[in-house]
């Protein structure tokens, strides 16, 4: 009794001088509790108290609130488009994994070579499995995948790849030899000049015309092209900033000791700047993540591309709300494990 | 270095010069280092020091002249820069510790990976080094843990742990507190004392005076002066010596 006393006496301690400090607060503070009041009870009765969890449209159209019934009903087609029923252990098991490997990405102690080989061959690996097309694994076209695993792989294999080859053109555009320095520097120039969109459209219907007759590439595979195109401009103007950082009398005493140009790259340069360059850099991930959501327009169908689709069933008509809910929801948690991931990275390394 | 053979020369530069732009930093440099001596080099500032001793470790690139380290002629081959960087040491005014790294990673890290040592081996001498300059207890702490003089002395163990033929240095001591340059300065000495072949740019005069074998005045890109400490402050031949001894003492 004596302890909640205690306690309350030094939240109002607190409030007054956090809260009610003078008239002006004491408005602000009252303005935005209105605010609050006004928006979280009607939001928290629509999507908890006055839900719907487990009935039929019929039901859902009767009562007010939040239709999670669409959801339980639409999931699975949400989340795996039209990949094989009988096969959807394989797309579970992917992102299984990807939690997986973010989770285990948040211990320090676990940080090692292999959680970084494991990032840079799991998307390979994942590929395959999703694909399969040998003894044992039945082949799943790439036309067939769609939802969370389409949109996984897009981001994950662009951010394996993106990064080592924005790390390479970030180099090149510091170099000081010209034919390297100029491919670089217009590379990077063209592509940030050009909306994403442009750029899957490109790889969709200019790319096929290139190739030789009979040739065809998957659609995904140009879709992730042009997604790793893309996003290595952009990467590698984030690590050119971090290279800038690094003064010159690094590169002298690395030289200095007989350091090669990549070992003193390598050894030296990369680890500090990569390091400062932390939060762009997954600012870049995050960037990329939600970008996949533009493949619609090349007609793939990724997680967002299934949401809208959903909503099109004749009996679950006028759900859209709780199904952007849903998919605002997935994307947050992944958005939400990366920024973590790499905060935990960021103050663990700046001891 | 009484009776310590003194006939093999390290370093020899023959009509070096030397342009940034149009400025000509470097005109007409001729110098020999033999086996265990002890260099000097001072002058005003910008009178091309630094450049100098950067040419020698190829920092810098040099227009015209030869630049041999035993034997070895400095070319712009990079396999030959880097052979010769490898032979030897720089210590810079800044220090230059990579901080990502600890003291002893520092260390290692030229051996490891220029001389492919192993690791063990390339620690326990980095370990010897780090005692040589009487901070074997900081090996495992990182650069921005120690103070300025700590970081310099573990500079200079990095450099040794090249076993360089000889070890430049870029006023060691002028980005150091007063109380922190006597303790890098005691190291220096125990260098010399030991034979390692030095050259070092410093206006630490009585650093000069206790070990110096030449002291060289530098101006406007030449040496006006090579002479022995003593004859070099005692009886100085040129007017420009005078009136920077004048200003620095
Ligand atoms: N990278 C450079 N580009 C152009 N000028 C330089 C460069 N480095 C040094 N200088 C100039 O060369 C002159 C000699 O420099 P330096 O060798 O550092 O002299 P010191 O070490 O004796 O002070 C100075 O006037 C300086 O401004
Ligand atoms: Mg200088």
């Amino acid at each position: 009794m004596k302890a909640f006393f205690l306690k309350w006496n030094r939240a109002v301690k607190w409030s007054r001088k956090n809260l009610f400090s003078g008239p002006l607060s004491t408005l602000i503070t009252v303005l935005l509790m209105v605010f609050l009041f006004k928006t979280f009870f009607p939001l928290f009765n629509w999507a908890i108290a006055e839900a719907h969890w487990n009935t039929t449209a019929m039901e859902c159209r009767e009562g007010g609130g939040a239709c999670w019934s669409f959801i339980g009903e639409k999931a699975r087609y949400i989340l795996f488009g039209h990949y094989p029923r009988s096969e959807q252990w394989r797309a579970v098991f992917f992102i299984l994994s990807i939690f997986l490997l973010f989770f285990l990405g948040q211990f320090r102690r676990l940080w090692s070579k292999y959680l970084i080989w494991a990032c840079a061959v799991f998307p390979f690996v994942g590929t395959l499995l999703m694909r399969g097309g040998f003894p044992g694994l039945e082949l799943v076209k790439m036309e067939d995948w769609g939802g969370l695993p389409l949109t996984l792989l897009l981001a994950f294999v662009g951010i394996v790849v993106s990064y080592p080859l924005g790390i390479l053109l970030a180099l090149g555009r510091r170099s000081s030899m010209p034919v390297i320095n100029a491919l670089s520097v217009c590379y990077i120039e063209l592509i940030r000049g050009v909306p994403l969109i442009s750029i899957l459209f490109m790889g969709s219907v200019m790319f096929p015309l290139l190739l030789p007759e009979g040739v065809t590439i998957s659609k995904v595979l140009r879709a992730q092209a042009a997604m790793i195109l893309f996003s290595s401009a952009y990467m590698a103007e984030v690590v050119r900033g971090g290279l800038q950082a690094i003064p010159r009398g690094q590169y002298e005493a690395a030289k200095a000791i007989g350091l090669g140009y990549g070992q003193t790259m390598g050894l030296v340069v990369l680890p500090q700047a990569l390091k400062i360059v932390i939060p762009p850099t997954v600012n870049t991930f995050i960037g990329l993540f939600k970008d996949t959501s533009l493949v619609f327009i090349i007609s793939l169908s990724d997680l967002l591309f299934t949401t809208k689709a959903s909503f099109k069933d004749a009996e679950w008509l006028g759900f859209s709300v709780e199904g952007y809910f849903f998919a605002a929801f997935i994307y947050f948690v992944f958005c939400y494990f990366m920024g973590r991931v790499s905060f935990r990275i960021e103050t663990e390394m700046s001891r | 270095m009484n009776q310590r053979k003194k006939t093999e020369t390290v370093v020899e530069i023959k009509g070096l010069h030397k342009w940034y732009g149009d400025f000509h930093v470097l005109r007409g440099i001729d110098l020999a280092v033999k086996l265990s001596e002890i260099i000097v080099i001072c002058g005003p500032s910008g009178s091309g020091k630094s450049s100098l001793i950067r040419c020698i470790n190829g920092l810098e690139h040099h227009d015209k002249g030869v630049i041999t380290v035993r034997g070895v002629e400095l070319s712009s081959d990079v396999k030959n820069i880097e052979k010769i960087r490898a032979d030897v040491g720089m210590v810079f005014q800044q220090f230059n510790l990579f901080p990502h790294l600890s003291v002893l990673e520092n260390l290692t890290l030229g051996p490891i990976w220029v001389k492919k040592i192993p690791k063990a081996k390339a620690e326990a001498c980095a370990l010897e080094n780090l005692k040589r300059v009487q901070i074997e207890e900081q090996a495992y702490k990182y650069p921005g843990q120690l103070s300025g003089g700590q970081q310099q002395r573990v500079a200079i163990a990095r450099s040794l742990c090249m076993n360089p033929s000889i070890l430049l240095f870029d006023e060691p001591t002028s980005a150091l507190d007063p109380e922190m340059i006597k303790e890098v300065l005691e190291v220096m000495v125990d260098l010399a004392k030991d034979g390692i072949t030095m050259v070092v740019v410093t206006h630490e005069m009585n650093f000069a005076k206790s070990v110096a074998n030449w002291v060289l005045f530098m101006d406007e890109g030449e040496i006006i002066e090579r002479n022995t400490p003593e004859q070099f402050f005692n009886s100085p031949q040129h007017e420009r010596t005078k009136l920077f001894l004048s200003q620095i003492l």
